[in-house]
């Protein structure tokens, strides 16, 4: 009888509370959707947005169509009839400088500077990040200032005592030559995400694999690298889209016959003697763009991980 | 008793910081040594230097009567148990328990024994195949300690190894070391500043104040009989009564006077002589003083209950009396009304008597 009258007294509870409920404000406060906040919000993302695909726009549209069709002026309209021959040219028989057969040459002569130049970079880096951040020694602070001025210094005042540095070296022009100042231009951005993102894992975790007794190399390889793919990937976007943009080392440290594609997509577009081929040029230029372009979509999230856990943190 | 570990005049420096000096500490084997210590003062400092982590600027640590001042951490013969747990998490809780053996180059088959050993005694058997992110705080710890437990070291350091945990679960972990000292019978040493952790594990407490050890002994003897004035407010939650008088005399016998009230010392063993006019500091405990019925007989004094503070088991009552504000502690049931008026008086044999100027016990 208890229990019954309990439940009773229980229920009429319940009861009197959903009674309370006055006509007044209650729960989640509503938003209204095209409020002032939202309109200049999504006003500036479509706007900003526009801005940088228009131009995109263009380019693709352009590559499409013949150069009758370009002739006639309007450069938004869509192609009235797609071709891909501009591609093919620009791909394999657009003309830079001496020889005809198009940008492949410089795509495997990218790709040869590349790969390696990637490699290496971030391997040393990656290794010297470590170094710093967790094996402090006498003056590592002093070596990690200096490697910063370092990336304050301008390309341009290096360039000649490096070619003679390669050219005394004897790799002058070579892709080994390309490929080491990559290398040693890369070291202090890449060392400064490495050092910064190794200081904000845990000591703690630092000091465990000591007292486990695992070494300098130890620790990093099966303690620090499986814990540091976000940084990996920034440090591998970063490297990649900078090599492969380059062209004033690409220029200057190798021959015609190695140059990278930024440097043929230059002679391309930039050919004084014959008609402009506007279809040609953009889908030299998308070509030579498509590389970062696929880095991006393909790790973006990795990317933003990587930036967000700790890259920027100084 | 034989020594586990010996510290002899230890000092550390970080430029001109000066984090330890002089630090002698002898620990017993198979003893429980707890380093008590607001943060700051090197009570982890000192730990590390035990562990190899970081370079003493001067002195000598002995284990086992080895010096092993100058040697690697893992060539030391302890293991470590961190706060933040510091799990591989790339690893299972089994790769983490071997991590340290597979390094050493010891066989399979014997790694696999000290796993299932370790893993017995913590009761972490069925985690053995899982991520440290799939554990819970508490599980975490058990694995931490196992990765100490399996590399069979004579000394184990801990770094404040609950204060990541919840109240709970604190004090269940708490409960297990303890029993897991009285299984293994290892040297342990216990760095916190959670005083409740330091009363009831430890078979002795140092108490650092800025890189100085104050006071190395019994827990019990710590709580009754403080050294100085700072382990008097250190220990002991709510904290000890202090009260700033002089000794003078009455009738040829010393009393402690504040504020134109007289106490007697009657009781209270001293270990210099209580001459007159000495300024002082008098510390009771909050159940060292009685209140109505508990007094026993002598004198006493009036006093007005200010606040009460309802505990469940005990209760607490804030006294106004001579220009002091004091907390007592009594049992739960009984209840008193804020501005009643009490009969009060200390319980001298248990009080503490500091001299003023030296903050020392007299």
């Amino acid at each position: 009888m208890a229990n019954i009258s309990t439940l009773n007294t229980t229920a009429a509870g319940l009861d009197a509370v959903s009674g309370r409920l006055g006509s007044g404000p209650s729960g989640a406060r509503p938003r209204k959707v095209l409020s002032q906040r939202n309109i200049i919000l999504y006003g500036l993302l479509i706007v900003a947005a526009l801005y940088y695909l228009l131009p995109l726009y263009v380019m693709i549209v352009t590559s499409m169509k013949g150069m009758p069709e370009i002739r006639l002026g309007n450069i938004f309209s869509p192609p009235m009839e797609i071709t891909f021959e501009p591609w093919a040219k620009a791909w394999a028989s657009a003309c830079t400088g001496l020889n005809c057969d198009g940008l492949s040459r410089g795509f495997w002569n990218s790709v040869r500077i590349l790969v390696p130049s990637v490699v290496v970079s971030i391997a040393v880096a990656s290794v010297s990040g470590y170094a710093l951040a967790n094996w402090r020694f006498k003056g590592s602070d002093v070596f990690f200032s200096i490697l910063i001025v370092g990336a304050f210094i301008p390309y341009q005042v290096m360039i000649y005592p490096i070619v003679i540095l390669l050219r005394e070296l004897g790799i002058y022009g070579t892709l080994t030559g390309l490929i080491i100042v990559h290398t040693i231009f890369g070291m202090p951005i890449l060392t400064l995400l490495f050092r910064n993102y190794f200081t904000s894992l845990p000591e703690e975790l630092f000091k465990a694999a000591r007292i486990d007794g695992a070494g300098f190399w130890q620790i990093f390889l099966r303690i620090m690298l499986p814990m540091s793919l976000p940084i990996f990937v920034v440090a591998m976007i970063l490297q990649v889209t900078g090599i492969w943009n380059d062209f004033l080392f690409g220029v200057v440290f190798t021959r015609p016959d190695s140059y990278p594609m930024t440097v043929q997509l230059n002679n391309i577009v930039n050919s004084v003697q014959g008609v402009k081929e506007y279809n040609v040029n953009m889908a030299a230029t998308l070509l030579t763009g498509a590389v970062p372009l696929i880095v991006y979509f393909v790790s973006g999230r990795l990317f933003v991980r990587g930036i967000a856990a700790g890259a920027v943190k100084g | 008793m034989a020594n586990s570990v010996s510290i002899r005049d230890l000092s550390l420096s970080f430029g001109a910081v000066t984090v330890l000096k002089d630090l002698n500490l002898d620990i017993h084997d198979g003893e429980f040594l707890v380093l008590l210590g607001s943060s700051g003062c090197g009570k982890s400092t000192l730990l590390n230097c035990i562990a190899g982590l970081l370079e003493p600027t001067e002195g000598q640590i002995y284990i086992k009567d080895r010096n092993v001042t100058w040697e690697e951490p893992k060539d030391r013969g302890i293991g470590m148990v961190f706060q933040s747990y510091a799990l591989y998490p790339q690893m299972t809780v089994e790769k983490n328990l071997s991590f340290g053996l597979q390094v050493a180059k010891m066989p399979k088959p014997d790694i696999d024994k000290r796993v299932a050993r370790a893993s017995e005694i913590l009761q972490i058997g069925p985690l053995l195949k899982r991520k440290p992110a799939e554990l819970s705080g508490g599980q975490r710890q058990r694995v931490a300690i196992g990765r100490a437990l399996v590399r069979d070291v004579d000394v184990f350091l801990f770094d404040e190894p609950l204060s990541n945990l919840d109240a709970k679960l604190r004090s269940e972990l708490r409960v297990e070391i303890k029993r897991l000292h009285q299984q293994l019978k290892n040297t342990m040493i216990y760095v916190t500043h959670d005083q409740i952790e330091a009363l009831t594990l430890a078979d002795r407490i140092a108490i650092m104040k800025s890189g100085v050890i104050q006071q190395l002994d019994d827990p019990i003897v710590i709580y009754n009989r403080p050294k100085n004035l700072f382990v008097a407010g250190f220990i002991g939650s709510p904290s000890m009564n202090f009260l700033r008088g002089e000794i003078s005399e009455v009738d040829g016998r010393p009393v402690f006077t504040t504020h134109g009230v007289n106490f007697s010392l009657a009781g209270y063993q001293a270990s210099e002589p209580l001459s007159a006019g000495r300024k002082v500091v008098l510390g009771a405990r909050p159940e060292h003083i009685a209140i109505d019925s508990d007094v026993m007989g002598g004198e006493a004094h009036e006093a007005v209950v200010d606040i009460e503070e309802p505990m469940g088991a005990d209760n607490l009552l804030w006294l106004k009396h001579a220009g002091h504000l004091m907390s007592v502690r009594i049992g739960g049931a009984r209840r008193y009304a804020p501005g009643s008026r009490v009969r009060m008086a200390f319980d001298m044999s248990m009080a503490s008597l500091f001299d003023a100027e030296t903050e020392d016990r007299i």
